[in-house]
């Protein structure tokens, strides 16, 4: 099969793939550079525009706003995602079929329009407190994520395992968490890890859910940019690049890579 | 077995429940609250499309985003199919190093990979610098907020969507059907025409879905390439709501995005299903 590629599609692909890692590898070469403003190849090497993204409070500021928001949004879009998806395959006869449809609904409303709506109907009408806006609305982003992986994963689980340990007297919550739970572990990660690196990256729902002294990392970084043209952003847009690589070492320890091309 | 059959469903009904108002309370209602708001203005039902579809400027904000995202997802289409072929019919090592080369970007923000734009295509950019180097200009081009800067910066942005998503359709193909075809006689060039490309289909219009919707309601790329020169629905919507405080009008932008989206989706799906030549 191999040999049967015609050398131009081979060449196109090569094109197609620097024209993916370019970009990224500029920003990288940017962030060391020792001038005041973005170029590449750097000029003369520093790790100061690092050192640089702590010593400006909005961005230490942002950066713990998405870090607490990603792991808070992730956990109780699992912690109220896995019994849905657990609901919906387990007792799939016995529920409507609509309710499925109700967690990919999400898909079809933009994410732009949902951070804007939460802004309009919870934080201004309901008063919310703009971090519980923000904290509803990147929970509502992540949620579809993590039941549609956990579901798929729960699609090719023998329920009969779980029944044969009830009958033997186990307790249906200890048999959930020591018999269910253990065989979708590689499902849990993965909707874990997916839901955390789109929350930590959102834009769309983030933009509309900002306040006094509350942003996020992303936002702070659209910000920066309209003000100031230097290397900090190329840093902080290194650092991001760092989490994705660590999340991907996660991966591969834990599920093999191939899994994300699932 | 009737009462167990109860028992089951308020079982399945109680485990769903949390994430089910989730759902309904935060993301049903206030999107609902947002579309009716636009039909419940003085001035009549349709006052509110009526003022945006006579503002000339308006117009060409839906206009130019209509064409932004109707370009990128043609290029993004072509180039992701090409290379999901060659991705997919490439020896095992190889072929998942190209997987894991499309994954990272995907992974890797959309803040992130718009702004590399900014410094490739910036006055005093890599390919303006690159461009006065060699020659071909000695006055750098005005490369930034075009809607051609856009254009490169959202096709950078889906292209690896597009190949992953193709790649796990082409390696669904079963081999059969290929070496039956190839066994029959045709050149590899007609079975990839007659063959492989028609059973792609499906696969190529999900992915162009997700593209085409992607791109019409973006809002970082736009901003950062394109600018208050280029608006776009997007970045219009922003524009309303945060710094005019005309909730009306940015509720009219978010219920047509809300339109167009549904629609692509709805008339594309069923396109799919109805062009997938192994459904029976």
């Amino acid at each position: 099969m191999t040999n049967r590629l015609h050398p131009a599609l081979i060449g196109f692909t090569i094109l197609v793939y620097l024209f993916l890692m370019g970009p990224l590898v500029i920003v990288f070469g940017a962030a060391l550079s020792d001038t005041t403003y973005l170029t590449f190849p750097p000029q003369g090497l520093t790790l100061h525009w690092f050192q640089n993204i702590f010593e400006i409070s909005a961005f230490r500021r942002t950066i713990v706003t998405s870090l607490q928001i990603a792991f808070l949004a992730t956990a109780i879009a699992l912690v109220i995602g896995i019994p849905a998806a657990y609901a919906l395959n387990r007792y799939r006869i016995q529920l409507p079929a609509w309710l499925s449809t109700l967690f990919v609904l999400p898909i079809l409303v933009p994410e732009i329009v949902l951070g804007f709506s939460l802004l309009r109907s919870v934080a201004v009408d309901a008063s919310v407190p703009i971090f519980l806006a923000l904290l509803i609305g990147h929970t509502l982003l992540v949620l579809p994520y993590c039941v549609r992986v956990i579901s798929a994963s729960l699609a090719s689980f023998d329920f009969s395992i779980e029944e044969a340990a009830v009958s033997l007297g186990s307790p249906p919550a200890k048999t959930f968490f020591t018999i269910v739970l253990p065989n979708v572990r590689s499902g849990v990660i993965a909707a874990f890890i997916l839901a955390f690196i789109t929350s930590i990256n959102d834009v769309s729902v983030s933009l509309f859910l900002t306040g006094p002294g509350i942003s996020t990392l992303p936002i702070q970084i659209l910000a920066h940019v309209e003000q100031f043209f230097d290397p900090t952003i190329a840093s902080v847009s290194v650092l991001l690049m760092l989490l994705t690589v660590a999340v991907m070492a996660i991966v591969e320890r834990t599920l093999g890579l191939t899994f994300l091309a699932k | 077995m009737q009462v167990r059959n109860a028992l089951k469903r308020f079982a399945g009904w109680g485990l769903s429940t949390p994430a089910t108002l989730a759902v309904v309370l935060f993301l049903i209602v206030p999107v609902a609250i947002t579309i009716a708001s636009t039909f419940a203005e003085d001035g009549g039902v349709l006052a509110p499309y009526v003022a945006f579809f006579s503002s000339g400027f308006r117009r060409a904000v839906l206009w130019r985003t209509l064409e932004i995202s109707l370009a990128t997802t043609a290029i993004s289409v072509v180039v992701g199919f090409l290379t999901a072929y060659v991705v997919s019919r490439s020896p095992g090592r190889i072929k998942s190093l190209l997987i894991i080369a499309a994954v990272f970007p995907l992974l890797t923000g959309v803040v992130v990979r718009s702004f590399a734009w900014l410094i490739i295509l910036g006055r005093n950019g890599i390919l303006n610098n690159f461009l006065v180097w060699i020659g071909v200009t000695d006055q750098p081009f005005a490369m930034l907020y075009t809607q051609w800067s856009v254009v490169v910066a959202m096709v950078y942005l889906f292209v690896p969507l597009m190949v992953l998503t193709l790649v796990g359709v082409l390696e669904n193909i079963p081999d059969d059907v290929v070496q039956a075809s190839a066994s029959l006689g045709a050149s590899p060039f007609a079975t990839f025409r007659q063959v492989i490309f028609p059973l792609a289909v499906p696969g190529l219009i999900v992915g162009a879905v997700l593209v085409f919707t992607g791109s019409f309601t973006s809002y970082a790329t736009p901003q950062l390439l394109g600018g208050e020169r280029q608006m776009v629905m997007g970045t219009l919507m922003y524009q309303r709501a945060m710094v005019a405080f005309d909730w009306v009008g940015a509720s009219t932008i978010a219920t047509i995005m809300v339109a167009v989206t549904v629609a692509v989706v709805l008339i594309m799906t069923r396109t799919a299903r109805r062009l997938n030549p192994m459904a029976t």
